[in-house]
């Protein structure tokens, strides 16, 4: 099986949004950041992957087949907004989930949460925002997932705790036989860990693929003001002009364009601000 | 052999990856049949991405480096001297090339930077 998690053109109406054709795929063994702006469709996304949500059109395929009730018994999920209650203790939850999922492993278990720091006494509405993911992540990892699917795992989280997440998810793919994709707009984190991107905008596709290729692909442009011609403007993505100058996105086949002007290699980040822009503005 | 990875020196990490190992390569620290960290195993060290790794290894074989043997590992290849030397003549030929780029801007003249040369040679040993 090569690949973990296949999503083909899925879409979905709400009155005020459109999820359209939402197409890629994450092979086996690696982990797929999922980015764009908040309401850009990233948990709508997710909602519909896990069938929390029901799809209007287009497919889901996991491990090649569709998602079906014994198939999640195999994805472990972490939402932004938690699913635990808030008079639960953390001693209590164990209880209630390995009920539920067939590959509970309590030693697992045990040791995630003393890694994390969590203690069995504490009720779920005294943890703090960080502690609450973790707790989240215990029980995602506890029950021998072969996919993990994170919605924003990492917000409200400091770097120190954010850098433990990230060793854990590593951890986690080590033996090349799962998968995560994970959404988030800290994308310094995802620069680091990615394997591939897909990047969503208002509900459509930017673009899915390798993470180096989509670093590759763009550069940022810088000059003073009234450097650019019409034909070099047309080429830039979210193009910025202010009193002493400019700065935009071009795409790397149209660099020699602009020879002579600053040009520096974007992050993930300038990269999604850019775009997001440039589709505003049209 | 110990890998440095700077995050703000521009020089993608694959491409930073890829030359350390090759130079360890090239100077014995790592010797013919040695087997390259694990991919996965690297990647988790460094808190990189997997395919990071994987490209800096992929490249390394094409240009013969190093072997990968599916399902046990990357080995550093056997010295074909004649290839090193070539790689290393493209190498110097870069520099040189940037060197030359140099002079002529300051309006150094083709005898001085061979002086220049010959001056390092010998005090180099």
């Amino acid at each position: 099986m090569n690949n973990m998690l296949q999503v083909k053109g899925l879409g979905k109406n709400y009155p005020t949004f459109t999820l359209s054709d939402i197409t890629f795929t994450l092979p086996t063994g690696y982990v797929m950041g999922f980015i764009g702006q908040n309401g850009a469709g990233k948990t709508t996304t997710m909602k519909l992957i896990l069938q929390m949500v029901q799809k209007d059109s287009g497919e889901v395929l996991f491990m090649d087949n569709p998602v079906s009730a014994k198939s999640k018994q195999q994805i472990g999920v972490v939402f932004d907004s938690s699913f635990l209650l808030d008079d639960w203790k953390v001693k209590d939850i164990e209880g209630i989930f390995a009920g539920f999922y067939q590959g509970w492993d309590h030693a697992l278990y045990q040791n995630y949460l003393s890694r994390f720091g969590l203690e069995n006494t504490k009720k779920i509405k005294d943890l703090s925002r960080g502690m609450k993911t973790k707790m989240s992540l215990a029980v995602a990892l506890s029950y021998g997932a072969k996919l993990l699917i994170l919605d924003e795992p990492t917000s409200g989280l400091d770097p120190v705790a954010r850098d433990e997440i990230l060793e854990i998810l590593q951890e986690y793919i080590q033996d090349g036989t799962r998968s995560i994709l994970f959404s988030t707009h800290i994308t310094s984190d995802l620069e680091r860990i990615a394997d591939y991107i897909t990047f969503i905008n208002k509900g459509h596709m930017v673009y899915t693929g390798l993470k180096d290729e989509l670093l590759e692909s763009f550069y940022i442009i810088k000059g003073g003001n009234n450097a650019l011609s019409g034909g070099q403007r047309r080429k830039i993505i979210g193009l910025r002009e202010h009193s002493t100058g400019f700065d935009g996105l071009v795409h790397a086949q149209d660099k020699d364009a602009f020879a002579g002007m600053l040009m520096e290699k974007p992050s993930i980040q300038d990269i999604m601000v850019y775009i997001s822009k440039g589709e505003d503005a049209q | 052999m110990q890998l440095i990875i700077s995050n703000t020196s521009g020089i993608p990490i694959y491409q930073q990856i890829k030359e350390q190992i090759r130079d360890a390569i090239l100077s014995g620290e790592l010797q013919e049949g040695q087997m390259l960290p694990s991919l996965r195993q690297l990647a988790k060290e460094l808190k990189i991405s997997v395919l990071t790794i994987t490209r800096a290894y992929t490249e390394l074989e094409q240009e013969g480096y190093v072997t990968n043997m599916q399902g046990k590992g990357c080995f550093v290849m056997a010295h074909n001297s004649q290839l090193v030397r070539e790689q290393l003549l493209c190498r110097i030929e870069e520099r040189i090339k940037e060197c030359i780029g140099l002079a002529k801007r300051g309006q150094i003249t083709q005898q001085e930077l061979l002086q220049i040369v010959t001056l390092l040679w010998e005090e180099i040993q």
